[in-house]
């Protein structure tokens, strides 16, 4: 039986005077991996932030395990749902270790040091991310990849039930991108985490969820598995291209493998 | 257990080390001067007050309470300046530079224009109102520019503002001729500290000093961002509005003592953070200290620069700020990044 762990209904959410998505309803159900896709300036990364209350909504309601999310309290939230968001920026003088302790902060006490449970989840977190080894070092010493892994160590350390990730592989190579997805997915088939991410390459998408959310324009256009998703119609819909697709022998996930632009429609 | 840091050993040697390095600075602060005093007579004047003696009444009137403004004005700066830095992730967030010590001293000249025989508590609170007055105007013309609140737009904002209001202060004090008795707010009149002003000075500042040390933690988490901050469960909004009202009390105190006096809000938190590192709950009283310290011993600086004759502390303050800030732009450039 899969059960619903964030529930979005009627949402609306504006920057400004620009409103991004209005009247949004979707649901994401737990244990599964779920990805939005969709054309830049669609509204996915807004979505992510809406549900993570990192932005208010105008109207409607974001429900985490049937509970209004109005309704509790923020701490409250941080202890059941991490976010990693876009270009996070440390302090460069910030040592690796110290910044993944913070993931700790929901469920400490004001004041008093770190715990032996504290500690023992830090050394997890670093431990499934393969940090442990530039623990020492500072921020400012990291390359892409490796401060990608830190970053996704931090939302660990906070120990959710949910993680929320706006974009993990954006800038990153092909191998650390991999990497990221890995884990992950490992997070997802170990841990039972419900991960919820937005992700730009349709084929990983396609390969590490469950479930694909396609958004344009501020709209859901259709959700589902990856096989119904990744297909010539769909992708035509959403990102106006005419896409050729088969399915990867490996792993039997849908593959874009190549792709041309269509004509401007209106 | 496994120990996760390395012993915060540098914060604690300083926090320990304080009181005999704050004794140190007043000690060195009454000992010289314009007029030499020597040991003894400061020993006499301390536990035998004479008050027909000129060199007691020299102590206990002027160059006591001189130090202790001068310990406090730079400690309330100071952490200032550290809370606005942490809070906005801007490096070059301070109380000068940001138009609060101009609101300040704008609100102090209107005041003085109209009520000139206010006490010393309406004169600190007018002056914290004058604080949330420019920083007000600063943030709000900020947040309606495109991308005015990075660090170097912000800055000239800040900048442009606070001349205005300093501007505008001089035409006022011109045209109700009161510029004699302003002179000192632009010039900093440390030396003519008032000791009852002192004294209300005081609970004040160590208000403001437990406030700024129960949320320092807070502003570590809200130094890593927003998005991260609110992420991780902290009350974003209610922290900023504390660490808000703990600026403005604390520089408005700071000009209604002294005022207007540049650069010890920006720099001092730089050099804290480059000593200790970037967790507030070392940042925050590690720069109480060092500012302190730092515009008690400029001030016994400038009573040598131009001898027998005094400089303002707030020209010994610029010598070493200017050149300190343009090391900052020039090596940090526009990364918004504190």
């Amino acid at each position: 039986m899969v059960t619903t762990v964030i529930r979005a209904e009627r949402l609306t959410t504006k920057y400004e005077k620009f409103t991004v998505f209005s009247e949004l309803s979707t649901s994401i159900k737990k244990g599964q991996i779920t990805t939005i896709i969709g054309p830049n300036g669609c509204g996915k990364s807004t979505l992510l932030k809406t549900i993570s209350r990192i932005l208010k909504q105008q109207s409607g309601e974001v429900f985490l395990q049937e509970q209004d999310m109005k309704g509790i309290s923020t701490k409250a939230i941080a202890k059941q749902l991490a976010l990693l968001s876009q270009n996070p920026e440390a302090p460069l003088q910030l040592k690796v270790e110290e910044l993944i302790s913070y993931g700790r902060f929901p469920h400490r006490k004001n004041v008093g040091t770190l715990s032996s449970k504290d500690m023992e989840v830090i050394e997890w977190a670093m431990d499934i991310t393969k940090t442990t080894a530039f623990r020492n070092r500072e921020i400012a010493q990291l390359s892409g990849g490796q401060r990608q892994k830190v970053w996704l160590a931090m939302a660990l350390a906070q120990e959710t039930s949910i993680l929320l990730l706006d974009e993990p592989t954006t800038y990153l190579d092909l191998a650390h991108q991999l990497e990221v997805l890995q884990i992950v997915e490992r997070l997802n088939k170990e841990h039972h985490c419900t991960i919820v991410m937005v992700l730009h390459d349709i084929n990983h998408a396609a390969r590490f969820s469950d479930e694909l959310i396609a958004m344009k324009n501020g709209e859901i256009i259709t959700a589902g598995p990856p096989e119904k998703i990744i297909a010539k119609n769909v992708l035509k819909e959403v990102f106006n291209i005419d896409a050729r697709i088969m399915v990867d022998p490996e792993n039997g996930s849908p593959v874009c493998f190549g792709y041309d632009a269509l004509p401007e429609r209106e | 257990m496994k120990r996760l840091r390395k012993s915060p050993s540098v914060p604690f040697l300083i926090i320990c080390a304080s009181p005999f390095l704050i004794i140190l600075t007043v000690a060195l602060s009454i000992l010289y001067g314009t007029k030499g005093i020597d040991a003894s007579t400061i020993w006499q004047a301390i536990v035998h007050f004479d008050s027909t003696n000129v060199d007691h009444n020299i102590i206990m009137q002027s160059r006591l309470p001189r130090v202790l403004a001068a310990l406090l004005v730079g400690a309330f700066l100071a952490i200032s300046g550290a809370i606005m830095q942490g809070m906005t992730r801007n490096y070059l967030a301070s109380p000068s530079i940001m138009g609060v010590t101009d609101g300040s001293a704008f609100v102090i000249t209107i005041c003085m224009i109209f009520f000139p025989a206010m006490s010393n508590i309406h004169m600190i609170m007018f002056s914290m109102i004058g604080s949330a007055l420019g920083a007000g105007i600063v943030f709000g013309f900020g947040s309606i520019m495109r991308n005015g609140l990075s660090p170097v737009r912000l800055a000239i904002i800040g900048t442009v503002i606070g001349t205005f209001l300093s501007s505008l202060s001089s035409v006022l004090a011109t045209h109700f001729q009161i510029s004699q008795d302003l002179t000192f707010w632009y010039n900093a009149k440390i030396h003519k500290v008032d000791p009852d002003i002192l004294l209300l000075a005081l609970p004040i500042g160590l208000t403001g000093l437990v406030l700024a040390l129960i949320i320092s933690k807070s502003i570590t988490i809200l130094s890593l961002g927003d998005d991260i901050s609110i992420s991780l469960g902290q009350r974003t909004k209610w922290v900023k509005a504390i660490s808000i009202i703990i600026v403005i009390c604390l520089t408005g105190t700071a000009v209604a003592l002294v005022g207007k006096i540049g650069f010890v809000g920006l720099i001092i938190p730089h050099i804290t953070r480059f000593i200790v590192g970037i967790d507030y709950r070392f940042v925050i009283p590690c720069s109480a200290i060092i500012g302190g310290i730092f515009l008690a011993l400029s001030d016994v600086a400038s009573r040598f620069i131009n001898f027998p004759f005094e400089t303002p502390v707030g020209v010994v303050t610029a010598l070493i700020g200017v050149p300190f800030f343009l090391y900052l732009i020039r090596t940090r450039g526009g990364e918004r990044r504190a």
